[in-house]
C-alpha cells in the first residue's frame, strides 16, 4: 500500500507520454529528422523545470514528506554513458519509443510492442552476464 | 483548448513532465528513472539471483516497478477515454521522407505499415525484438535512459548525463539517416 502513490504518479506519467504523443513512433523521427519543434520543446521545457525545482528544494532545505533531508545525487560519469548511449538511441530511432512510451504503448492498446519489450528484458539479462566484461 | 480530445502541446507537456521531478523527491525522495525497472523486474521475476548484477533486494526498488505499471495503467485509462486512433498531425516534411520508405498509414502511434500483428514477418519481428534489445542492453550499459538522464540527469547538470544525451542523439541520428535505407 505504501506504493501506492507511485502507482498513481505513474498513471499521471502514463497519459502525459500518450496526450503529448511522445510514445508516437512518428513524433521521434520527427525529432531525429529536425522537423519540428516537439519533442526538443518537451524534454527542454521538462528539465528547465526539473532544474529549477532542485534549486528550490536545495535552497530551502525542502524535506520529504517523511522528512529526509533530500540531495539527489548525479550518477558518476562513466566512458560507458556514451557507448550505451549510442546503443539506446540507435534502438529508439528504430522502435520510436524509449522505456516510458514501451510500457505507455502496451497500456495503449499497441501489443505488437510486447516484442520490443520482450527484446527489452533480453538485452538485460545479457548486460547484466557480460557486465563486467564489458569496458566501462 | 480542447484537453481532453485533442493532442497537448509541448509547452503543456513538457512542464509537467518536469514537476515529476520535485514530485517524486518530495513523495518518496526518489530519482526519477524509467529504465531500470527493466532490471528490477527481472530480479523480481526470473531466476537470475546467481547472476551478480541482480543479486540485490529487488523489494527495494519495488517503488520503480510500481511506477512503471502505473505507466502502463494511466495511457490504459487514456485510451478507454479517447480514441487514439487519429492520424497524426507530423510535420509534411517527416510525412514526404517516411512514404519513402514505404510508410502511408500515420494514424495511430506505430507505423502500421512496419509493425502490426497482421503484417508481421521475419524482418518486422527481428526489428522489433533487436531494436527492444538496444533499448534495453544501451540503457543499462550507459545507466540510464531519457528520463533518467535526458530529464533527472539532465536537471541535475551532470556531465555524464550530457554525454549519454549525445550518445542518445547519435545513436538516433545514425539509425535515421544512415541506417534507415538499408533497413527499410
Amino acid at each position: 500500500m505504501k506504493n501506492i502513490k507511485f502507482l498513481i504518479l505513474g498513471a499521471f506519467f502514463g497519459i502525459i507520454l500518450v496526450k503529448s504523443e511522445v510514445v508516437s513512433w512518428f513524433r521521434i523521427q520527427e525529432m531525429f529528422r529536425f522537423q519540428s519543434f516537439h519533442m526538443f520543446g518537451i524534454i527542454g521545457s521538462a528539465v528547465v523545470i526539473g532544474a529549477i525545482s532542485i534549486l528550490i528544494i536545495k535552497k530551502l532545505n525542502i524535506k520529504s514528506i517523511k522528512g529526509e533531508t533530500i540531495n539527489p545525487t548525479a550518477k558518476p560519469f562513466q566512458k560507458s554513458n556514451l557507448i550505451g548511449g549510442i546503443i539506446f538511441g540507435l534502438g529508439w530511432a528504430l522502435i520510436g519509443a524509449c522505456p516510458g512510451p514501451l510500457y505507455a504503448l502496451i497500456g495503449a492498446g499497441n501489443t505488437i510492442y510486447i516484442l520490443p519489450i520482450i527484446g527489452a528484458f533480453l538485452g538485460v539479462l545479457i548486460y547484466g552476464l557480460f557486465k563486467n566484461k564489458l569496458p566501462h | 483548448m480542447d484537453l481532453i480530445n485533442e493532442p497537448w502541446p509541448w509547452y503543456i507537456a513538457g512542464p509537467l513532465i518536469g514537476l515529476f521531478i520535485p514530485l517524486l523527491l518530495v513523495i518518496g525522495n526518489k530519482s526519477f528513472g524509467i529504465s531500470s525497472s527493466f532490471k528490477h523486474i527481472c530480479a523480481a521475476c526470473l531466476p537470475v539471483k546467481k547472476i551478480e548484477f541482480f543479486n540485490y533486494n529487488w523489494k527495494d526498488y519495488s517503488w520503480n516497478i510500481v511506477l512503471v505499471f502505473g505507466v502502463l495503467l494511466g495511457a490504459l485509462i487514456t485510451g478507454f477515454l479517447v480514441d487514439l486512433n487519429y492520424d497524426i498531425a507530423i510535420s509534411e516534411e517527416t510525412k514526404n521522407a517516411l512514404s519513402t520508405i514505404g510508410i502511408s498509414n500515420f494514424s495511430g502511434f506505430i507505423p502500421s505499415d512496419i509493425f502490426s500483428w497482421d503484417n508481421l514477418t521475419l524482418k518486422s519481428f527481428t526489428l522489433l525484438i533487436g531494436g527492444g534489445f538496444l533499448v534495453g542492453f544501451g540503457t543499462r550499459y550507459a545507466n540510464g535512459c531519457t528520463s533518467g538522464h535526458a530529464i533527472m540527469g539532465l536537471s541535475l547538470l551532470s556531465i555524464g548525463s550530457l554525454i549519454a544525451v549525445i550518445g542518445f542523439f547519435i545513436g538516433g541520428l545514425l539509425m535515421t539517416h544512415i541506417l534507415f535505407p538499408y533497413i527499410f
